[in-house]
C-alpha cells in the first residue's frame, strides 16, 4: 500500500506547436515518474491555452514544456502569458530540449523557472524539482 | 502548504463552477489532508443529481478514446462533463504515468468539459481511493454527466459499479471465447457491452460468444438486458468511426429503464452504502491504529504474529475488545 498522507508532486509534461520529436519528453515522464512523482503526458501538439486549462484541471505543482523544434521563443512568452492570466503562480515552470546556450537567459528572463538542455542528469531534474515546487 | 485559502471560501467557489476550486479541493482529497472531512459536509448536499457513467474494460481496448466520443455527443446536447480517470501507482516507486487525458485533447479548451487524471495510489478495484469524493466535488461544481473511467480493468476490478448508474465494458476482438465471457465478475457488471476496434479480424466470431452468452444468461422479467454494441473508435476519416451514435442511444435506454423502474434510488443506496463502508473501514483503522501509538503493541502484536505466537485474527479481536465498546 503506497502511502496516502504525503502530498505528491503533480507534473504536466507536454510539447507544444507544430514538434513531432516526442522520444525525450516520454523519456523525462518515466523518470519523474520512477522519482515517485505522478506524470500527466499531455502529448505532442499542443496550444499554450489548452496546456494552461489542463494545468488547472489536474491542479499540478509543475509544467514541463519540451522543446526541439525551435520555437520556444515564439511559445514560452504565449505560455506565461496564459500562466499569467489564469493566475497560476504557485506552479513552476520548466522546459527542456534542445536550444542555443545564448538562448537560456532570454527563456529564463521570459519566465521559465529552470532550462534543462539535452544532457541533463535525472537527479539534476529531479532534485531541482523536489526543492522547488512552491507548495 | 502555507497561505491555504479557508474552506468556506473555497467550498463556496466550487459552488460557482470555479475550476481552480475543484482542483485544488479534488487534491487536498487524495491527499488525505484533514480539511476534506469539513469538505465532504459542506458539499454533500449539492450531490446526487449528475448521471454517472461508468467505463471499464482492459488497457488498450479504447476506454479513453471512446470517452472522447461520448463527451463530444453530451457537449451537442448542451450538457455539462465531468471526466475522471484512473491510471495504476507504480507499486515499487508510488510515481504514476497518466497518459488518459491524450485521448481527449479535442476538449482541451471547452470549459464545459472538467478532466481529471487519478492515480491509483495502492487502491484495489480498478479506482483510486478518491474517486468516491472526487466525483461528488465534481458534482458540486454543477455537471451534469460525469464519465469515470477505470484503470486497465482485468476480471475482478469491479469498484465503479458502487459508483456508475450505467457501466460499459470495452472488450476487443480475439481476447478469448464465450469460456472468458461467461466468467464472472466483469463481464457480468456491464450494462453494455462495447465490442471495440470492431474492424478487427475476429470481430464476428466474439460478437457471436458475447451475444450467445448473454442470450444463456437469465435475465428477471423487467430486468435491463445488456446491450452488445460494436464500435470504431479511431479512424484516418470520420466515416471510419462506426457504432458511436447507438453507443449514445443505448446509454439513453438504459438511462430510461432505470428511471421507469425507479432503480435509480437503489443504486443510489447501495452507493451511499458502499461509501459509508468504505469511510468506516479508513477510519476505523485510522482510530485504532492512533490508539495503539507510543504504546509499542502494534510492534509486539506483529512480531508475535510472525513467530507464531499469535495471528492476526485473534490480534484484532483483543484491540477491538479494548478501544471499540459494543453494546454485548
Amino acid at each position: 500500500m503506497v502511502e496516502m498522507k504525503k502530498k505528491k508532486i503533480k507534473v504536466l509534461v507536454t510539447k507544444v506547436g507544430l514538434d513531432g520529436h516526442d522520444r525525450g519528453v516520454k523519456v523525462v515522464a518515466s523518470l519523474l515518474k520512477e522519482a515517485g512523482m505522478e506524470v500527466i503526458y499531455l502529448g505532442m501538439f499542443q496550444t499554450p491555452g489548452g496546456i494552461v486549462k489542463a494545468a488547472i484541471d489536474e491542479d499540478v505543482d509543475v509544467i514541463g514544456v519540451s522543446y526541439l523544434s525551435g520555437e520556444h521563443l515564439v511559445f514560452t512568452p504565449k505560455i506565461v502569458t496564459e500562466m499569467k492570466k489564469n493566475h497560476l503562480d504557485d506552479v513552476l515552470l520548466v522546459a527542456g530540449g534542445t536550444f542555443p546556450v545564448e538562448d537560456i537567459p532570454t527563456l529564463e528572463e521570459m519566465g521559465i523557472h529552470k532550462v534543462f538542455r539535452a544532457g541533463s542528469l535525472t537527479d539534476t531534474i529531479v532534485q531541482y524539482i523536489r526543492q522547488n515546487v512552491k507548495r | 502548504m502555507s497561505n491555504r485559502p479557508d474552506i468556506n471560501e473555497m467550498v463556496q467557489r466550487l459552488f460557482s463552477g470555479d475550476r481552480r476550486a475543484a482542483a485544488r479541493l479534488i487534491t487536498w482529497v487524495e491527499d488525505g489532508m484533514e480539511e476534506t472531512h469539513e469538505v465532504m459536509r459542506q458539499i454533500y448536499p449539492r450531490t446526487g443529481k449528475a448521471i454517472i457513467l461508468g467505463i471499464t474494460g482492459s488497457g488498450g481496448a479504447g476506454k479513453s478514446t471512446l470517452a472522447d466520443h461520448l463527451i463530444r455527443k453530451l457537449r451537442e446536447q448542451d450538457k455539462t462533463v465531468g471526466v475522471g480517470l484512473v491510471d495504476p501507482s507504480s507499486p515499487f516507486s508510488g510515481g504514476a504515468f497518466l497518459g488518459d487525458r491524450i485521448r481527449l485533447q479535442s476538449h482541451s479548451q471547452d470549459a464545459g468539459v472538467y478532466i481529471r487524471s487519478m492515480a491509483s495510489r495502492g487502491y484495489l478495484g480498478g479506482l483510486s481511493r478518491a474517486t468516491y469524493d472526487v466525483i461528488r466535488i465534481i458534482e458540486a461544481m454543477g455537471a451534469d454527466v460525469i464519465i469515470v473511467e477505470t484503470l486497465g480493468a482485468g476480471q475482478d476490478e469491479i469498484d465503479v459499479i458502487h459508483i456508475a448508474h450505467t457501466c460499459l465494458l470495452v472488450v476487443t476482438p480475439g481476447m478469448g471465447d464465450d469460456i472468458q465471457a461467461m466468467k464472472a465478475g466483469i463481464m457480468e457488471i456491464a450494462d453494455i457491452i462495447v465490442l471495440n476496434k470492431a474492424d478487427l479480424e475476429g470481430t464476428n466470431a466474439c460478437l457471436r460468444h458475447l451475444q450467445s452468452t448473454l442470450a444463456a444468461a437469465s435475465f428477471k422479467e423487467g430486468k435491463w438486458v445488456p446491450r452488445v454494441i460494436p464500435t470504431v473508435s479511431v479512424g484516418g476519416k470520420p466515416q471510419d468511426i462506426q457504432g458511436i451514435d447507438e453507443l449514445t442511444s443505448a446509454i439513453e435506454e438504459h438511462q430510461d429503464h432505470l428511471q421507469k423502474t425507479n432503480s435509480v434510488d437503489q443504486i443510489k443506496f447501495e452507493r451511499v452504502e458502499h461509501e459509508l463502508g468504505l469511510i468506516f473501514k479508513d477510519q476505523l483503522q485510522k482510530l485504532i491504529f492512533k490508539g495503539l501509538k507510543g504504546t509499542g503493541k502494534k510492534k509486539k502484536y506483529i512480531n508475535n504474529i510472525i513467530q507464531g505466537k499469535n495471528d492476526p485474527y485473534s490480534v484484532v479481536e483483543e484491540v477491538l475488545k479494548t478501544y471499540v465498546r459494543t453494546k454485548e
